[in-house]
């Protein structure tokens, strides 16, 4: 069973893998216990955020580049690590708050926001490369 | 990403299907610009058909957005599920953009 409670992925650093990386981790989630809404909006959205992170800033799309995703099932939670080559940043000091009124209309500027607000934790450390780490609790397991 | 484009008088009706996301947003934009280019400056997003939206996909509409209203135009959005309409208030773009719960009542408003 512990082959079933993990996923390691390795992409080139391409925008077009990402749907494919999001697909992988929903489907290896579903039948888990996690809501719908966690399925198809929590988990996809925020992971999708971390993946373009990793491409575009921490490899500079660069395809030799790799980016490397680990999925860990726990008993309460999913926990996924997007790893990239880069210098890694200060998540605090670079999430900004797209809804006020200055901020509102810019294109860019949601994506930490958004990773933050639709997963329980992000985490940000050095491992190999540069991490990025989610944990989405099952519902009816909050910290 | 595959947009189905369709006219109803002057507003130009642009379905999306599947992920609106960073890896695809730019054929949204062109997409909505060259109709733009060509007159079509009133745009209704239809979302009935689309899965989920990052950051990148909802900036691509708050930049259409603004391109179309300095053209003289607007854009509405329609359809949207529980899930994506979240995802806009969560950001407060509900405040930014006219939602409308069908194609019909988005139609209405321009």
């Amino acid at each position: 069973m512990a082959g079933l409670r993990t996923l390691d992925l390795r992409i080139p650093s391409e925008l077009q893998h990402i749907e494919g990386v999001v697909a992988a981790v929903v489907h290896r989630c579903a039948g888990h216990a996690f809501d719908d809404r966690q399925l198809a909006l929590n988990l996809p959205v925020a992971l999708t955020e971390a993946l373009s992170n990793a491409i575009l800033r921490g490899n500079g799309e660069d395809s030799a580049k790799e980016v490397r995703v680990r999925v860990e099932l726990t008993d309460d939670a999913v926990i996924v690590e997007v790893e990239d080559d880069g210098q890694g940043f200060d998540l605090d000091a670079c999430t900004e708050d797209p809804t006020t009124p200055e901020n509102i209309e810019r294109e860019d500027g949601r994506g930490l926001f958004l990773m933050r607000a639709l997963v329980d934790r992000v985490e940000n450390f050095r491992g190999a490369g540069n991490v990025v780490r989610l944990t989405l609790r099952r519902p009816g397991h909050a910290a | 990403m595959p947009l189905h484009v369709s006219r109803q008088g002057d507003v130009v009706i642009v379905e999306i299907e599947g992920q609106l996301i960073v890896s695809n947003r730019q054929e949204l934009k062109q997409r909505v610009l060259d109709e733009a280019e060509t007159g079509g400056r009133k745009i209704l997003v239809d979302f009935s058909r689309t899965g989920y939206i990052d950051s990148a996909g909802l900036g691509v509409l708050v930049s259409l957005a603004k391109r179309l209203r300095e053209l003289g135009g607007d854009i509405r959005l329609a359809n949207l599920n529980d899930d994506l309409q979240t995802l806009f208030e969560l950001t407060k773009l509900d405040t930014l953009f006219q939602i409308a719960d069908s194609k019909e009542r988005a139609l209405e408003t321009f």
